[in-house]
């Protein structure tokens, strides 16, 4: 038998491929990096695509105002140890514009990044985001394609995408278009535990299990913070929890674990009952069709 | 499951038609690897539950998209994975009716393994055929004909059989049966999960493998073509910026190798100016390799400045390949407009991208009865030959000799978006 990449090679060549292919076809591409586990596969691809040379992009952060510190010091110390440029565009000034106009003050923000996302492609003049996303996440996820199409307002049309075939894909662009690009498409949250293992990957604090105050809501488990206060009736308890995804504090709940290192949630990871999502997503659980409509809007 | 080292990926796609139980069958590969987890199966219980069904459809669990829950039907390619510790599995579910064959074609294009669905009570029908002709125009070396829903038929053996045998006079009349294709049969049942990952107890008749244990051992290293090196540029790494002062002069060339092997020391040349070089240095990120092999993503430094840019393709020097300035190909016409013959086009090849003219559509395939036709022009999802002229010459080979250097596609100049797959047949 003649040699064959391993999985995890595999999928690192093709992200990379896939990278490349954004430099080369792309005149002013972004890398959306918020400090969390997938974007963090996605520089090690970016190191391992571009070094020694320099990323042929900047990072970008869309920044909801309601981050866990450890997450955003460890955003800005990867930065500074890769060298590289970060651009912040933070959702508190799309609210300062009058872009974004909160329901009220508690609302979860997630669903506000879009706005910001916009603005921040069309002030720096982007034609492409380069994200995490993953096709395993959600069902409305499953038909992205690698290279994805967004008109001028964002939007993503399901009906109308462009056809992707072999691995050539279609970059082009009128201006104000963009593409969003998604090199680790084909990778489950297996693989990508897998890869951070394998490379060693450093990690926010947070993904690791620890003790922190919670309360048990609606199945969720709620972590209690400046911005999502307890409510009456409600009785805080401290349990080894570690999150699953980093992103909003009003909608990342973490999971009750013990593991406290990469091997220990590979294990927990094969024997998981529940979706990342469906676990520790709670914006999502609305509806059956929840993401699809968020996409159709400009969400990443 | 347990943790998984050293596996390959296997992708393969499913096609059936409407009926034919394919997102069931996928849906219980999922369920029986435990693949499926208990909030998704939640929520496809609640929707069962909604449309009046006893038991869980397992088919729910492919159905992505909203409008494809309303009508019931698949409309687009969705991707699904799955793991067994053997292997990593990436599943294209392409959609089966006739208006969709571009979703098959798409999905066919990354796939190693197409699953055929027959139903065991209805036999060969067109959509078999056609299936099966669009499995081979692009390329796959390997079929499984699944002949499903065993269970209405009794689980009787002879049927089967006699549908084993159908398939293959069709398989010789389209000269699919050759020495690099393997073709294979298995009955099941996808609603009873006989012969997925069970066996089950009404198919003891049968002595092949189950479907899962036919993807655990199904042998894809000799569709690697390891003869020929093709290594399309897709970035030239220039960092004479840097502040480090040992890089001010580093220059490499980075692209993901097609087919063949690359040695340090490897005599190339670059097409299509033909400089030639001696290869010094490979790297994957920092780390130095001596051999690159198939489908791997490498940095590669020549031992003289020569002038290489993007979509320039790196062979060995006794490579008697040069770039052409026209072909013939199979094309799938995949846009709502269709194609003018008096307007131009973008093709994009590997790296390269260059205009063309159409200068004859030589004939369409009717996909019904696979007969030829004449035509003066394409629509969405016809199948043709056509002859291109190019502006800017590529180097490419016979789609059936290297899938990654004879397939293209077509690019509208003035919308972008992709209006065809082609798959070069030869060269003017």
């Amino acid at each position: 038998m003649k040699k064959l990449l391993t999985h995890l090679d595999w999928l690192e060549s093709e992200a990379i491929h896939i990278m490349r292919e954004v430099a080369g076809q792309c005149s002013n591409p972004v890398l959306l990096f918020s400090g969390g586990k997938d974007s963090l596969c996605l520089l090690r691809i970016a190191e391992k695509a571009f070094r020694p040379g320099r990323f042929p992009f900047p990072l970008m952060h869309i920044d909801t105002g309601h981050n866990y510190s450890e997450v955003i010091n460890f955003r800005d110390k990867k930065v500074r140890d890769l060298d590289e440029r970060l651009i912040v565009a933070s959702l508190e000034d799309s609210m300062k514009k009058g872009t974004i106009v909160l329901k009220s003050n508690d609302e979860p923000r997630n669903k506000y990044q879009s706005i910001t996302l916009l603005e921040a492609i069309e002030e720096h003049g982007f034609d492409c985001c380069i994200g995490g996303a993953r096709r395993d996440e959600e069902k409305a996820r499953a038909k992205e394609r690698i290279m994805s199409f967004r008109d001028e307002f964002g939007q993503w049309d399901p009906k109308n995408q462009r056809p992707e075939l072999w691995d050539l894909y279609n970059a082009k662009v009128h201006k104000g278009e963009n593409i969003r690009a998604f090199p680790i498409s084909n990778w489950t949250e297996m693989d990508v535990w897998q890869y951070i293992e394998r490379e060693n990957l450093e990690l926010p604090s947070i993904y690791f299990a620890h003790k922190r105050d919670i309360v048990r809501r609606n199945e969720s488990i709620v972590p209690i913070t400046d911005v999502t206060p307890i409510k009456a009736g409600e009785k805080i308890e401290n349990i080894m929890v570690r999150f699953r995804t980093v992103g909003d504090i009003t909608c990342t709940a973490p999971v009750e674990s013990d593991a406290d290192n990469v091997n220990k949630i590979i294990l927990e990871t094969a024997s998981t009952l529940i979706t990342e999502r469906g676990a520790t997503r709670l914006d999502d659980q609305t509806s059956d069709a929840a993401m699809e409509e968020r996409k159709k809007e400009g969400y990443f | 499951m347990t943790k998984q080292k050293n596996n390959n990926v296997l992708r393969f796609m499913t096609c059936g038609s409407v009926d034919d139980g394919k997102s069931t069958l996928i849906g219980r590969l999922l369920f029986d690897s435990k693949m499926i987890l208990t909030d998704t199966l939640n929520q496809i219980e609640k929707t069962s539950k909604k449309r009046g069904m006893n038991a869980i459809d397992l088919s729910l669990i492919t159905d992505g998209l909203q409008a494809e829950r309303e009508q019931g039907i698949t409309i687009d390619v969705a991707y699904r994975y799955f793991t067994t510790g053997t292997r990593k599995y990436i599943i294209a579910d392409a959609p089966g009716h006739e208006q969709y064959t571009r979703n098959m074609v798409t999905a066919a294009s990354t796939a190693q393994l197409a699953i055929i669905l027959v139903d065991a009570r209805k036999g060969l029908l067109t959509q078999t055929r056609r299936h099966t002709y669009l499995s081979k125009l692009v390329g796959i070396k390997h079929i499984l004909v699944a002949i499903n829903k065993m269970d209405l038929i009794d689980y009787d053996e002879s049927s089967y059989h006699q549908i084993c045998k159908d398939y293959l006079q069709f398989a010789n009349d389209i000269n699919l049966i050759s020495p690099g294709v393997n073709i294979e049969f298995i009955p099941m049942s996808a609603l009873n999960g006989d012969m997925i990952v069970e066996r089950g107890d009404f198919l003891k008749w049968f002595k092949g493998p189950t479907l899962l244990e036919f993807l655990e051992k199904l042998d894809t290293s000799e569709d690697i073509k390891e003869s020929t090196l093709r290594f399309p540029v897709q970035y030239v790494c220039r960092p004479h910026a840097s502040d480090n002062k040992e890089l001010h002069d580093f220059r490499a060339f980075m692209g993901r190798i097609e087919s063949g092997l690359l040695k340090v020391n490897d005599k190339i040349k670059v097409l299509p100016s033909g400089h030639e070089s001696e290869v010094i240095e490979i790297r994957v990120g920092d780390q130095l390799i001596n051999e690159a092999i198939p489908e791997q993503s490498v940095t590669v430094s020549l031992s003289n400045e020569i002038d290489i840019s993007r979509g320039d393709m790196l062979v060995h020097q006794d490579d008697s390949i040069n770039a052409v300035k026209g072909f013939t190909g199979m094309v799938c016409w995949l846009a709502e407009v269709p194609l003018s013959l008096s307007r131009t086009y973008l093709v994009m090849h590997t790296t390269r991208v260059s205009k063309v003219k159409i200068t004859q559509i030589h004939h369409k395939v009717n996909i019904q009865n696979l007969e030829m036709e004449n035509a003066e022009t394409l629509k969405t999802n016809d199948i043709a030959q056509l002859s291109f002229k190019l502006a800017q010459p590529l180097i490419v080979d016979n789609y059936n000799d290297n899938r990654s250097t004879g397939a293209f596609i077509i690019v509208d100049e003035s919308t972008y978006h992709t209006v065809g797959a082609g798959m070069i047949q030869s060269i003017a």
